[in-house]
């Protein structure tokens, strides 16, 4: 990073006209040196514009397209390719479908993203605690998820929700008591929500044991002098210290909130409660797919991208805005 | 760090034997965290010994002993189409993933130890890159591929999942963490050219982070759902995910299916697991580290 700053300064404008004459040579110069470095980046920045700059600028083209039918809308030429203004976008925004879909994405995420990040750092916090016990296999059990995918996990709890199947149903017709239906209409966002907390919890939870790791000891053996409970270190010291780990964890969270496809999609043929616009992707999926409509899937899309966009970037500035003020 | 905490942890203990009890009430939380994560393996585990009628008809936590049998089922389905999804997915996460690891490695090494221009812009859209979720560009993908005719094809899978803005941050990290910029000074004075230095110096001391990467970058795309369910028609090349959800699609009309889709379910989870449990030590995502440095 110094390194980087103190190249610019390393060639300042000289004052003297002879300056002014080797200026384009230098220029050169520094183009020729730079050339190593944009080789590295070459690989990356190719794929990069292929695959995220070209996808999402054509989307945006589309975005602004529709077909028009000419006269009865019959044979070959009958549909024509034409400008569409921001028509594609008021339909999108005022779709019922796509906004009852933004609506159950926004309640899961109430559910999921503040449950699973509490418990991943009380995990986290009680694996790095000098006094819990077998933590080795507490965490790598709680991590062992990730390498679950979710089509798989949404399967196993699919089946463990269908009360023909589950053992908490079987216990609890053991115990007399009846249990809700976990895929009726009512219940299935907390479904989804567990399946997601299920594949994520130990990742998260991951994540913030690592950065508990790297506290130095001394920076609470003060604390402990003074008598400070484990409890109180925990809250009050090593909290505050990895906030910058829970707000990662919290950000990537939102992210993938805003992007649930997987669960939902593969517990739609087991339940039957899933209609096909649970989330904002499987409507987007429907129209482009199933209903051929590519160019209000495109402008969705491009809302969709939009959206998670502003919330992580928005996000990002509401957090460093806090910790600044804070170290103030 | 584990040595200095623990310690710490025993001089504690000899200042104060009181703290180095065990402390049920964390140990019982952890081993209920322990219990809710293990439990759905441990019923695929059962449920994949089961047939069809045992799976609907005994206790889910009862083991019975189909396991064998309908292993051999899923083998016999359409020529061993279950295998070639399991080749699939290993082939797109081995390729895509080491191949992302290789170029993120050569990117974040550029933007951590060369200096040139718009070296802050490149970083600045890779940042804007990482918040843009994958997922979100399936479509947008799909369709610009769609034009140049690349959809269903092994390509189609394989070259989205090469570029991952993140493993581009990440290399960065580890590049300006584990690379002294003397060394490679000193490289450059000994006339090694500048491919070379990086080959032979940066790569072998970023390795243990280009592990992690790579273990990234292979979750994501053997987990990946949407990219391959989108792109491909040909069940051929689906991988995994793609295909076992497709059985499950079926079951809904041939429940026979069920026993099938929790083998398959089990026989997928297993390289997975096998390879976080021999790779546990890479897996210390220091993502807080690395948004400090920044």
């Amino acid at each position: 990073m110094t390194a980087a700053q103190a190249t610019p300064s390393a060639s300042p404008p000289t004052a003297t006209p002879a300056g002014t004459t080797r200026r384009p040579r230098k220029r050169k110069r520094q183009l020729w040196r730079d050339l190593p470095a944009w080789g590295f980046l070459t690989p990356v920045a190719v794929l990069f514009v292929l695959f995220m700059v070209a996808p999402i600028g054509y989307a945006l083209f589309l975005s602004f397209r529709t077909y028009k039918t000419q006269g009865l809308g019959l044979g070959k030429g009958a549909r024509k390719e034409v400008w569409n203004g921001l028509e594609n976008y008021a339909k999108a925004l005022s779709d019922p479908e796509f906004l009852a879909s933004v609506g159950r994405v926004l309640i899961y995420g109430l559910v999921l993203v503040p449950t699973m990040i509490l418990l991943a750092t009380i995990f986290a916090l009680l694996l790095d605690s000098r006094r819990a016990r077998l933590k080795q296999f507490s965490r790598v059990s709680i991590f062992l998820p990730y390498a679950v995918p979710a089509v798989i996990s949404s399967l196993m709890w699919g089946f463990l929700y269908l009360p023909a199947v589950s053992p908490f149903h079987w216990l609890a017709g053991r115990a007399g008591v009846s249990l809700p239906n976990m895929v009726s209409p009512n219940l299935i966002t907390f479904a989804v929500a567990n399946i997601a907390l299920w594949g994520g919890v130990g990742f998260n939870m991951v994540v913030i044991y690592t950065s508990l790791k790297a506290i130095p000891s001394e920076l609470y053996e003060a604390a402990v002098l003074d008598g400070c409970t484990e409890f109180q270190i925990a809250v009050r010291v090593k909290v505050p210290i990895v906030a910058p780990a829970i707000i990662m964890t919290l950000l990537f969270s939102l992210i993938s909130t805003l992007q649930v496809f997987a669960e939902p999609m593969t517990l739609k043929p087991l339940t039957n409660t899933v209609p096909s616009t649970w989330t904002p992707l499987m409507k987007i999926y429907r129209d482009a797919f199933v209903r051929d409509d590519i160019f209000s899937a495109a402008a969705s899309s491009i809302v969709v991208a939009f959206v998670t966009f502003l919330v992580s970037f928005g996000f990002l500035r509401l957090v460093q805005g806090r910790a600044f003020n804070e170290d103030q | 760090m584990k040595t200095s905490s623990q310690a710490h942890g025993r001089r504690d203990g000899q200042r104060n034997g009181r703290r180095d009890r065990i402390g049920w009430p964390s140990t019982i939380i952890l081993l209920l965290g322990a219990f809710y994560c293990l439990m759905p393996v441990a019923w695929v585990l059962m449920a994949a010994t089961k047939s069809t009628a045992e799976l609907f008809g005994t206790f889910t936590f009862s083991p019975s002993g189909n396991l064998f049998t309908n292993i051999a089922n899923l083998t016999d389905m359409r020529d061993g189409l279950f295998w070639r999804w399991m080749g699939n997915s290993a082939l797109y996460a081995a390729v895509g993933g080491g191949l992302s690891t290789l170029i993120s490695a050569m990117a974040g090494y550029a933007l951590a130890k060369f200096n040139f221009r718009g070296k802050k812009l490149a970083f600045n859209i890779l940042l804007v890159g990482v918040l843009v979720p994958g997922v979100v560009l399936a479509i947008p993908q799909y369709l610009l591929l769609a034009k140049v005719g690349l959809t269903n094809t092994y390509w189609s899978v394989l070259l989205p999942s090469i570029i991952s803005p993140y493993s581009v941050y990440l290399a960065r990290v580890y590049a300006g963490a584990a690379v002294p910029t003397d060394v490679i000074e000193a490289g450059r004075t000994d006339g090694a050219h500048t491919w070379r230095i990086f080959r032979s110096i940066a790569m072998p001391m970023m390795l243990p982070g280009l592990i992690t990467i790579f273990l990234f970058q292979f979750v994501a795309i053997w987990n990946n759902y949407m990219l391959p369910f989108i792109m491909l028609g040909n069940d051929q090349l689906y991988p995994l995910t793609v295909g076992l959800s497709s059985l499950v699609n079926q079951g809904s009309q041939y429940p026979a299916m069920y026993a099938l889709v929790i083998t398959g379910a089990l026989l997928s989870i297993i390289p997975l697991i096998a390879l976080f449990l021999s790779l546990q030590r890479y897996w210390r995502v220091d993502l807080a580290a690395g948004a400090v440095k920044a």
